[in-house]
């Protein structure tokens, strides 16, 4: 490649990030003008903290001492399920506004595009995840870190770990919701998309009750949901207790979001603005 | 260099060809308008030109940049205001401009700024920059997207009924931008509007579209005169009289006398009221009153396609994507 065209490569990239960047930005500053939904998002999880978390809950072989412990991880998982998988939807939203064909007809890729949503719905979906995790410290919640016993190293290890979680939960599920809202074509199936795909995979998680705890056949079904490794690598991170090791949650998810944000991209990309 | 010239271009849906073979040529600088019912293909043709839809056959240019194979070349160069709203409530003004500059790469920050300032002031919207658009009436919302379609020195500003909806007052207001920006910026504008008025008093050409189809383009005032004859009304005390002498002149095609006035059929009726007043004059007959009527785009419409303009508004998914519309403006 000449001199001139890697200059025109460098100048294309840097506009291209650019466009990331304020896309990003756009989608921050609607998340807190948008106050009134972001208390009600968190009023469920929040719910659940107290009157399930707070219940004498015990099952089994419980390792983790009080069942909030083992509550809370969940907890964070499903916040991140269900902001990520709106941020993800919220391209019908756009559609539905009209502001889709404003960013649709810019000069810009659409990858672009798809990346500063991505970029967007992590950024929000962390916050609350993080936001829900402090939550449930004051009812509760014995934070140990990586082991199950509580030190400082163990516990920078593994709540340093356990935002990799939270960012990897994120980009599988913003994805996923990209995709799922590239292929409709108004908000109609909406209702549709949390009751019958959002819920499910947030009660077979493991979230509430432990996949050991399911029975065979349902285990099966739980094993091929994301979060499941998800809440299981946010659970070996806070509180020191995981199914599997760390390394294979996240080699898991990865992948997932690797499957999820290909998929959401392609389809976007294939989307026609009316 | 034509600003959009387009080559047989059509776009068909399923058995429905929305835009079949048009030819048009735009000049550099000029407001080129597009007049026709909902349903003529208006939208469709914008957004083949635009880059959001790729034609079925036939080519289209912007300055010069084939739509369908350097799409990315003519975003460049375009900026577009949708027929429906296209923006984001949660944004103030000011965002949204900075928004729309840095997806058009205008990275330079003080000149971004100062950019933005100028397009807010030439539409009025200076005051209100940092309130959140769910504030803004439907008239300043719709001054907010023209600002944006001119914000990144577009070379050409497609403006789809850029006035649908809105009350006589803003309508006039939008029009009074629409030329000062044509002016002052040397923008190119292509206006879809089912309006005639706004076309007429708009466009220095406009292209009468029906069907999919182009039936009819050139200045308003050509296609005007092309479908007939200026009426002057005239009142008289003594009509019957002032009739007789009229009829007499070849240059007068008709004479009408209906309750006390008269009307006249005549080619060029400015040149022409001087002369009738004369003849009055030197018979020493008193006009009351005079008035010049001349035929409108409508008119014009009306003899090329043997209908109305407006009779089409009756369709119903129209009629609904209207009251939405009307409810998101308020």
């Amino acid at each position: 490649m000449n001199r001139s065209g890697l200059l025109a490569l460098r100048h294309s990239t840097s506009r291209e990030l650019d466009a990331i960047y304020i896309l990003w930005l756009r989608e921050v500053k609607r998340f807190f003008r948008l106050r009134s939904r972001v208390v009600g998002s968190l009023g469920m999880p929040f719910f659940l903290l107290i009157f399930l978390g707070l219940a004498p809950v015990s099952f089994p072989g419980m390792p983790t001492g009080r069942y909030i412990n083992l509550l809370a991880p969940g907890i964070v998982g499903m916040v991140l399920l269900f902001s990520s998988m709106g941020a993800g939807t919220s391209v019908l939203w756009d559609r539905e506004f009209g502001f889709l064909k404003e960013i649709m007809v810019a000069p810009i890729r659409r990858s672009s595009i798809v990346l500063g949503k991505i970029g967007g719905g992590i950024t929000t979906s962390l916050f609350q995840g993080l936001l829900i995790l402090a939550l449930a410290l004051p009812l509760g919640l014995e934070l140990t870190g990586i082991s199950a016993t509580p030190s400082p190293t163990s516990l920078a290890l593994g709540f340093s770990l356990s935002l990799v979680f939270m960012l990897l939960i994120g980009v599988t599920f913003v994805g996923l919701g990209l995709a799922f809202a590239s292929k409709m074509s108004d908000i109609h199936g909406f209702q549709l998309i949390w009751n019958f795909l959002v819920f499910p995979v947030f009660l077979l998680s493991g979230a509430l009750i432990p996949v050991e705890m399911f029975p065979g056949w349902l285990q099966g079904l739980a094993y091929i949901d994301p979060l499941t490794y998800g809440v299981d690598g946010l659970r070996g991170c806070l509180v020191g207790y995981s199914q599997f090791s760390l390394w294979f949650d996240f080699l898991i998810l990865l992948g997932c979001g690797a499957l999820t944000v290909g998929l959401g991209s392609y389809l976007f990309s294939r989307v026609e603005v009316d | 260099m034509k600003a959009v010239s387009t080559s047989q271009i059509t776009r068909k849906f399923g058995p429905i060809t929305a835009v079949d073979r048009v030819d048009l040529e735009i000049e550099e600088g000029e407001i080129f308008g597009l007049l026709g019912p909902n349903g003529a293909g208006k939208t469709t043709l914008t957004k083949l030109l635009a880059t959001l839809l790729v034609p079925t056959s036939g080519k289209a240019w912007v300055w010069g940049y084939d739509v369908e194979a350097k799409p990315h070349e003519v975003r460049k160069l375009i900026g577009i205001v949708f027929q429906d709203p296209s923006i984001d409530e949660k944004l103030t003004g000011r965002e949204h401009l900075e928004l729309h500059a840095h997806l058009y790469g205008m990275r330079n920050g003080p000149q971004r700024r100062e950019r933005i300032r100028l397009v807010l002031g030439l539409v009025g919207l200076a005051d209100r920059a940092d309130s959140l658009l769910e504030t803004y009436s439907g008239g300043m919302q719709r001054r907010l997207e023209i600002a944006r379609g001119l914000l990144h020195y577009p070379r050409v500003l497609f403006l789809d009924e850029p006035t649908l909806g809105l009350d006589a007052q803003t309508r006039r207001l939008i029009w009074d931008y629409v030329k000062e920006l044509n002016r002052r910026e040397g923008v190119t504008v292509m206006l879809m509007t089912h309006y005639m008025e706004e076309a007429d008093y708009l466009c220095d050409r406009v292209a009468i579209m029906d069907q999919g189809r182009i039936v009819a383009l050139d200045t308003p005032e050509n296609l005007k005169r092309g479908v007939g004859a200026d009426v002057i009304h005239l009142k008289t005390a003594r009509p019957e009289e002032l009739a007789e002498i009229f009829r007499q002149r070849e240059w007068i095609k008709r004479v009408e006398q209906r309750d006390g006035s008269l009307m006249l059929w005549v080619e060029d009726g400015e040149s022409k009221l001087p002369q009738v007043a004369g003849l009055a004059w030197e018979r020493g007959i008193n006009i009351k009153s005079m008035n010049l009527e001349k035929p409108s785009l409508e008119d014009v419409f009306l003899k090329l396609t043997g209908r109305r303009i407006r009779e089409e508004e009756g369709d119903s998914t129209e009629y609904l994507r209207r009251i939405i519309r009307a409810r998101r403006r308020r």
